[in-house]
């Protein structure tokens, strides 16, 4: 008889309620009950303010949020997405992650099913990783100011490239490699929103994964890499305009390389999308010097997941800060970023 | 302007308000769309389809004399 | 048949293009009018392909684009209304009025949804009777079916709570004008194949006889457009000036009767603003008195003032293809795609746009 005297037992809530952030003890049981039990790590035991962590050696750090609608889609929910980007992220910075904090914002009325659901698979996600959760917060806000779930997550990874990568690093000459086919994610979720009124026949998964073993397989294989990328959000385009600027270099793309599966180019035709801005959130896009092409993309293609690798362009000391797309007929344009996000065209 | 794709008519049924409705594929997504215009297309029929309707049923053999007269495979 | 591969074949691209320069013994100019067109034109960089002498102009033929700075207003203003939902196409959404676009309204606190069909706009109405639906219908002939069919739902269901805010424009009296341009030198038109699926053919002999033009009605992949200009180049050599249809499997002589009356029966033609071009004479459609309950511009009592467009955007010699996109002082300097000064700016199927996203590296040249 634990709590005679909560008024209202936790176990009668099935939705989140604000005394869910309110600091008293319908909080600490929702922290103690659904957080703790899937995460279940010892600094996060401690339930202190904070962790305390043994660095040694190069330290990659990440930041990032997300919000995502809706927030359970074909191949994952927001809380694997979460771990794969916040791993990605670090992967780019060629780091294997060790550790991540979370914060939740909850809006009133979420189903509490619903979070343990996504704090399930935000657990497993870490675990197939390594990765330990090692401290978070709870907010809740008032039904309509949140989008069920916001995620706020800061990632932390041991270096484990020889040297540092960065678009700085990219050079005329170099192959531009991707991890497998695009668009993926940004078309599964898109399809699942309200009101767009399609349905599928095919098959659409989210490519929502940790790039870790991708990045793994490149450095047994002992390929030079210069550069990672993971092209989110505004997809390939945007993360290759992205480096062109950066490294001012021209990126060279040949279009008819560019892996893109037959159902997401469908769906595409359909909502008048071009696949090459939509997001992925399990694909790198990989800068390596030429001679080392070949090996890394044999090793990328043995690598679960990356079958699909493939050689997508070239650096150019041509048009800096520019990507060029060559058309299957001979013809290049300029492949530019976008004003915004993309949106169902009717012309 | 005016994007529009062709699509293959899997089924008609009536739509709200009592209009011809089909379902459509257009390869590995489907979608409902209203048949009040293309009052002949049947099932197997493709359709080219504008903003939720079919505006004209396509003519493969008009396709095939395109194809044939630019030297296209078909 | 596939349908669209056959049309994107490489090889027979470049034959129509070998032909087109064996053809061709003057230069000569031929307008598209289609933003579907000048999208796969750049995107497959088309007149990379073409002899010299041939040049491309990209047409308003962008229906989101000339739709009037006044009417975006209007739809802006109702979306701020509370209690009304604004529906539209995604690519409506992004075009600036004269303070703003439809996205802008939304963070002001209206309620904007993107719809896939007019008829999505409809069934939200009939879902939801706590709010009023407005369908923001804009478009060519194309569209205007898709737009009075969802007046003819509304209808059919009784629905107190939808109307529609419309601005539909009519392209065939739009070539006409801009043949007429005694400044302009439109040799020959590609005409656009998913109107004429509507319309049909009966437009055109007309044109083509007064302005001794060639007009050939085209589809959309890059084996169509270069299999158009082909043809019309073709005609051109030969002295010809006929109506000609690349795009016969879409389009029928008589287009599509059935669509035509239902657009008859909620629309009659008018005189109407396109932005860009002015007033073109019947270039558009207006929604009879006789569906007054359905026309958002009489429910909601609204004034549409017409507005100027700023005086440095030169939209209208580019539209008439007096000035090509690069030619204009404001290209990517005091006008792209994240500021346009003017509609064909706006989405990527607008001229400038096209020509902004696909081929910036002419900038590069010039600088």
């Amino acid at each position: 008889m634990a709590d005679a005297s909560c008024p209202v037992p936790f176990s009668t809530y099935e939705r989140v309620v604000l005394a869910h952030g309110g600091g008293g003890r319908v909080m600490h049981r929702l922290i103690d009950e659904l957080f703790l039990a899937a995460f279940g790590a010892d600094p996060l035991r401690a339930q202190h303010d904070g962790a305390v962590i043994e660095v040694s050696g190069l330290l990659a750090v990440t930041t990032d949020a997300f919000t995502v609608r809706p927030l359970v889609f074909p191949g994952g929910d927001i809380g694997s997405l979460a771990v794969h980007g916040t791993v990605n992220d670090l992967v780019c910075c060629g780091a294997t992650p060790t550790q991540m904090t979370v914060s939740f914002i909850l809006e009133e009325g979420l189903a509490l099913e619903r979070l343990r659901a996504i704090v399930g698979s935000m657990a497993a996600a870490a675990r197939e990783v390594g990765l330990t959760i090692v401290a978070g917060d709870t907010k809740v806000v008032e039904r309509g100011k949140g989008d069920g779930v916001f995620i706020s997550a800061t990632g932390l990874g041991r270096v484990i490239t020889p040297g540092p990568l960065s678009p700085s690093r990219v050079r005329p000459g170099d192959a531009v490699l991707v991890t497998g086919p695009v668009g993926d994610h940004g078309v599964a979720v898109m399809l699942e929103r309200e009101g767009l009124s399609v349905d599928t026949v095919g098959d659409f998964v989210s490519d929502a994964a940790s790039c870790l073993p991708q990045l793994r397989a490149l450095l047994d294989a002992g390929v030079d890499l210069r550069c990672l990328r993971d092209p989110t959000r505004g997809g390939l385009a945007t993360v290759l305009n992205e480096i062109a600027r950066a490294a001012e270099v021209g990126v060279h793309l040949d279009d008819a390389a560019v892996p893109v599966r037959a159902e997401v180019r469908d769906a595409c035709e359909l909502l008048g999308l071009d696949p090459l801005y939509v997001a992925c959130e399990g694909r790198l896009v990989v800068f390596v010097p030429e001679p080392d092409a070949p090996a890394a993309l044999a090793a990328l293609r043995a690598t679960p997941g990356s079958e699909g690798a493939a050689r997508v362009g070239a650096v150019t000391r041509e048009h800096a800060g520019l990507v060029m797309a060559a058309s299957s007929f001979g013809t290049t344009r300029v492949l530019d970023l976008l004003s915004g996000e993309q949106l169902p065209r009717i012309c | 302007m005016c994007l529009a794709i062709p699509g293959l008519v899997l089924e008609r049924f009536d739509g709200p308000g009592g209009l011809p409705f089909g379902n459509v594929r257009f390869g590995a997504v489907r979608r409902e769309v209203c048949l009040a215009y293309v009052p002949e297309a049947g099932v197997g029929d493709y359709v080219i389809v504008h903003v939720g309707f079919a505006i004209q049923r396509l003519d493969e053999a008009a396709a095939r004399e395109t194809l044939r007269l630019i030297g296209a495979g078909a | 048949m596939r349908w669209v591969d056959e049309f994107r074949d490489p090889a027979a691209a470049r034959r129509l293009a070998d032909g087109i320069a064996t053809a061709m013994t003057r230069p000569w100019t031929v307008m598209e009018i289609c933003g579907g067109q000048t999208h796969t034109i750049a995107r497959y960089g088309i007149e990379d392909l073409l002899p010299e002498g041939l040049t491309l102009l990209h047409g308003p033929g962008c229906p989101v684009c000339v739709t009037p700075l006044e009417i975006i207003e209007a739809a802006r203003a109702l979306a701020l209304r509370k209690g009304v939902v604004v529906c539209s196409f995604g690519d409506m959404l992004r075009v600036p009025g004269a303070r703003g676009d439809l996205l802008d309204a939304r963070s002001r606190g209206g309620d904007v949804r993107v719809v896939l069909s007019p008829l999505d706009a409809v069934q939200l109405a009939a879902r939801d009777p706590s709010q009023h639906y407005v369908l923001f219908g804009v478009g060519f002939e194309t569209t205007a079916p898709a737009t009075a069919m969802a007046a003819e739902l509304a209808r059919r269901l009784d629905l107190d709570n939808f109307s529609l805010l419309t601005s539909h424009v009519r392209v065939p009296p739009a070539m006409a004008q801009l043949l007429s341009d005694p400044e302009g030198h439109i040799d020959g038109f590609l005409a656009a194949g998913h109107v004429c699926a509507v319309e049909g053919l009966a437009d055109y002999p007309a044109i083509a006889a007064r302005f001794g033009a060639p007009i050939v009605i085209t589809g959309f992949e890059p084996v169509d457009i270069l299999d158009g200009l082909l043809r019309c180049v073709l005609q051109l050599e030969a002295g010809r000036h006929e109506v000609e249809n690349q795009y016969a499997r879409a389009v029928r002589a008589d287009g599509n009767p059935a669509a035509r009356a239902t657009v008859d029966a909620v629309f009659e033609v008018v005189d109407a603003p396109w932005r860009g071009l002015g007033v073109v004479k019947e270039g558009g459609l207006a929604m009879r008195s006789s569906w007054a309950r359905f026309d958002a511009r009489r429910r909601f009592d609204l004034t549409v003032a017409p507005a100027d467009e700023p005086t440095t955007c030169r939209s209208g010699l580019v539209l008439t293809g007096r000035l090509l996109p690069t030619q204009c002082p404001e290209f990517g300097r005091g006008c792209d795609p994240d500021r346009p000064l003017g509609a064909p700016m706006v989405s990527t199927e607008g001229a400038c746009a096209a020509y902004y996203q696909f081929r910036r590296s002419a900038i590069e040249e010039r600088a």
